[in-house]
């Protein structure tokens, strides 16, 4: 399933094949569903409230007149400082309670919503409608499977997080008094913008090679890399971790487009991490001839 | 087919608390499981903001430490509860720096530490404005090493425990989740033991700072089971949410150097006598209440909110300190820090109270436990200090992890359920029956069987057929209209300021709402990824943990802490030194007290007048 197609709505009322009571009960469901979302819509876009058309993606495998990709129109009645997510929950709330998308937080710190809004990738609850072009188009993020509207499958994601070894490797607190480990304010401030990031995906999702080749690593795992990397409290693991980086799918992969520092919502100089890592890989290799 | 999936210790839900749980869990030699509705580094701990109290430095000690933290619960905290986490922060806090916790530093390379409200030295350790975020990630990395198994967007729905008529007397064995991915309904058998960690219940106000998701999951599906919900009516409404959202913005600015002005450019913390030694670094609930205050007296700006300025810390200190506070005010209200004051409001922040436990974690119920903020130990009491939530997390989800697990941790000092001194109350006069509805079949209650080999398998089958009759309605009431109404009420009447008649007003209201949901339908009729259900089952969640907020908040005729109550404007110790029991009693609430514990390590604590 791509988010690529781009089929109209199509309000096909076929008697669908009951196969039990379940089925049934789904397909009238789904029946009353979209008359419903068809009168609600017409009915919001004869009022004199000033609106905001959203044209949202809809797919969902299991529902018959979901199963062919398409757009639905919500017309939302527009606030100052709306999000795309308020404009989104306004719609479900409002007019399809079956719209599906992920989101918690609302202040952009739990990353489950980042979408494809007008044609990149965005955190809905930190988009103000007022700086889109309208119609607003809201996608799921694009190379990744969609699992329903906008919701898409985040394993993978995660698995290039978790393939860098993404944690202190030091088990046990030393022996003695309580005391931390020393961290210069510096190092601090070195890793503190990579440690900002929130694993929303966005840049994995804009990014070409990542499309092209399923097993590279992607820029959020490398930057979590990065973290652990510099990070001088952990000098001593530095050869190893710059080893599982500098494998075939790692950070020579990179090709420096600049697409996935572009869509951070973190503004975490992705690229640059990359590059540095390139350097830092050369270095250590040097280090050996 | 019923799918068991069976582990030692199944921990419900996954942020700090849950993390903490799990590892400790992991570290005494049990299979732990993490089965949560988001995954974990969604969750709403990554919100917190300010910081972890720690006594780590020469001149602080874990003593002042617990008696700030008394004193901020109004004496209403329970000491081997308070000086537990006192005790055991710094060690937490050590631990947490070695597994690479990016905490703020010092020229020495120190862990940084800043003053708080309510506090006696400053004892805040933080990193950066977004401390919740490092600590919540820097656990799921340790979870991530030691290849603990994580059931991510698993929607625990209900509790597998018996049914023995004395709640006392009841076991959990595990618990039945809804795979939000797939629809499939399976159980969760624990050979050890149920730890529940599923955070908040802010979704039972519309202004909260709470993500929504916090809709008191574990304190309805524990109350249904039978536990008792502890000091429900404490609420605590932080004084600094941006306006339109609700968005927290960190007692850190104040703590740094914020200062709070009304409309009229006054500094009103000090100069409406509101805290005339503390000022802008008094309890959250004194500070809170100033406000409203003022916006109430007409000194408000667009009788809305007032400001808290931090221009004069420079430029530099808030980069340094605060920076996440300059996005949050940017993005979500517009308002650039560094050149403005920043319009904020009291919004719902945090419940002190929840599920009754002891000082490890441990309920009434064989083999349930309860930690971090959907529980009550008791160590916030009547109000929580900034600063206190984090430690609390990490601090008890270890003990009950390694409680769960097997390990001796001693005996507890602090009794549960209907143990020592019970006092009933049967003189509450409520203007409607509060409880199950007569005709409700979307009521979920928790009792399931009492043969022991079939207790997780009957619960699987009793939530199938509760999913099934929401699911089978072709048509009614959307749970998001249910939930907006007690929303509405609970913000109306069971708010920052409370009146009798108000409250009362709230308990109609959420009766009305349990009426409705009987007729509550859900529209989508997809098995996959069906949100439309999991609000849904969300939403009987919130209005039961309301109920129970109501209940406490008209039976506690005093003013103490975070509850304000219009006709009781003293702290009652003769009559009040005692924590609300609200229990489910199979869907006829009972309204119970026991006395607070105020005897501690050192000798008891003596209540004293509050003031900043």
């Amino acid at each position: 399933m791509s988010t690529q197609e781009q089929e109209p709505a199509t309000q096909e009322q076929e008697p669908p094949e009951t196969e039990s009571p379940g089925d049934r009960r789904r397909a009238e469901k789904q029946r009353r569903l979209a008359a419903d979302r068809q009168a609600e819509a017409e009915a919001a876009t004869t009022t004199d409230e000033e609106t905001v058309l959203l044209k949202v993606f809809r797919y969902d495998p299991e529902v018959e007149d979901k199963q062919e990709p398409r757009f639905d129109d919500f017309h939302v009645p527009y606030e100052d400082g709306m999000t795309v997510l308020d404009a989104l929950i306004y719609a479900r709330d409002t007019f399809d309670s079956s719209l599906t998308f992920r989101h918690s937080c609302r202040q952009a710190i739990c990353g489950s919503d980042a979408l494809f809004v007008n044609g990149s990738q965005r955190l809905a609850c930190k988009t103000q409608l007022s700086d889109l072009d309208a119609p607003v188009r809201v996608e799921p993020l694009p190379h990744q499977d969609v699992v329903k509207d906008l919701v898409v499958d985040m394993e993978h994601f995660y698995d290039q997080m978790h393939a860098v070894e993404p944690y202190f490797q030091s088990d046990d607190l030393p022996e003695g008094d309580l005391e931390e480990q020393r961290q210069s304010r510096e190092n601090r401030e070195k890793v503190k913008m990579s440690t900002r990031c929130i694993w929303c995906g966005a840049c994995t999702s804009s990014c070409n090679i990542a499309a092209g080749d399923n097993q590279y690593l992607g820029p959020a795992a490398i930057n979590k890399a990065y973290r652990f990397t510099m990070d001088e409290r952990e000098a001593d693991k530095k050869e190893h971790r710059l080893r599982i980086l500098e494998q075939e799918h790692g950070v020579w992969r990179c090709q420096t487009q600049f697409s996935c520092t572009e869509v951070c919502p973190k503004d975490i100089p992705l690229t640059e991490h990359i590059q540095e890592l390139k350097r830092e890989a050369v270095k250590k290799n040097l280090k050996f001839w | 087919m019923t799918t068991i999936y069976e582990h030692d210790v199944i921990v419900v839900g996954a942020g700090g608390a849950g993390l903490r749980a799990a590892i400790a869990a992991h570290e005494e030699g049990a299979d732990a499981a993490l089965v949560t509705k988001l995954h974990p580094v969604r969750s709403h701990t990554g919100a917190a903001e300010g910081g972890i109290n720690a006594a780590l430095r020469d001149g602080d000690d874990w003593e002042l430490h617990a008696y700030d933290t008394m004193k901020g619960s109004d004496y209403l905290g329970d000491a081997p509860a308070v000086e537990g986490l006192a005790q055991d922060a710094p060690e937490e806090v050590i631990q947490l720096e070695h597994w690479g916790m990016p905490f703020s530093r010092e020229e020495d390379g120190r862990v940084s530490q800043r003053p708080f409200g309510g506090l006696s030295f400053p004892r805040t350790t933080y990193a950066g404005a977004e401390t919740g975020h490092h600590m919540l990630h820097t656990m799921y990395e340790q979870v991530v090493k030691r290849g603990i198994t994580v059931y991510d967007e698993w929607f625990v729905t209900r509790l597998a425990v018996t049914d023995d008529a004395d709640p006392s007397e009841r076991e959990c064995h595990g618990v039945v989740a809804y795979d939000v991915a797939t629809g499939e309904i399976a159980g969760f058998r624990a050979t050890g033991g149920v730890v529940l960690a599923t955070g908040g219940l802010g979704q039972v106000y519309e202004h909260t700072t709470n993500a929504v998701s916090c809709t008191g999951d574990g304190n309805a599906m524990a109350y249904r089971a039978g536990v008792p919900l502890e000091d429900m009516e404490f609420i605590q409404f932080h004084p600094t949410t941006l306006p339109s959202t609700g968005v927290l913005i960190s007692e850190a600015v104040r703590g740094e150097g914020g200062i709070l002005y009304n409309a009229d450019g006054e500094r009103f913390m000090f100069e409406y006598g509101y805290a005339t030694n503390k000022g802008e670094l008094a309890s959250r609930d004194v500070v809170s209440r100033a406000e409203l205050t003022e916006v109430n007296e007409g000194r408000g700006v667009h009788d809305d909110y007032v400001y808290l300025d931090m221009r004069h810390l420079g430029e530099d200190r808030i980069v340094d300190r605060l920076e996440n506070i300059l996005h949050l005010a940017e993005d979500f209200e517009g308002v650039d820090g560094l050149e403005e004051p920043m319009p904020v409001k009291p919004g719902q922040h945090y419940a002190m109270g929840g599920v009754e436990t002891d000082e490890y974690g441990a309920t009434c119920v064989e083999g349930l436990y309860a930690v971090g903020e959907c529980a009550c130990a008791s160590v916030h009491g009547g109000n929580r200090l900034g600063g206190n939530a984090l430690p609390e997390l990490i601090v008890f989800g270890a003990r009950a992890g390694r409680h769960a697990a097997g390990a001796d941790l001693g005996d507890a000092l602090i009794g549960t359920g209907r143990s020592g001194e019970v006092e009933e109350e049967d003189g509450l006069d409520l203007p409607v029956e509060p409880g199950a509805t007569t005709g409700g079949d979307a009521v979920a209650d928790g009792g399931a069987v009492t043969e022991a080999g079939s207790v997780v398998e009957a619960a699987v089958e009793a939530e199938r057929s509760r999913v099934e009759r929401l699911m089978e309605r072709d048509d009614g009431v959307k749970h998001s209209e249910i939930r907006a109404a007690v929303q509405e009420t609970m913000g109306n009447h069971v708010n920052v300021f409370r009146e009798e008649e108000g409250i009362k007003q709230a308990l109609r209201d959420i009766r009305k709402a349990r009426e409705r949901y009987e007729d509550v339908y859900v529209a989508d009729p997809s098995r996959t990824f069906n949100t439309d259900l999991v609000q849904t089952i969300e939403t009987r969640n919130v209005i039961d943990v309301a109920e129970t907020i109501a209940l406490g908040a008209l039976a506690r005729t005093e003013f103490r802490g975070a509850h304000w109550r219009a006709e009781h404007q003293e702290r009652k110790d003769d009559e009040w030194l005692k924590h609300t029991f609200v229990t489910w009693n199979d869907g006829t609430p009972d309204l119970w007290y026991k006395p607070s514990v105020l005897e501690g390590e050192g000798g008891e604590y003596e209540p004293k007048v509050r003031s900043y």
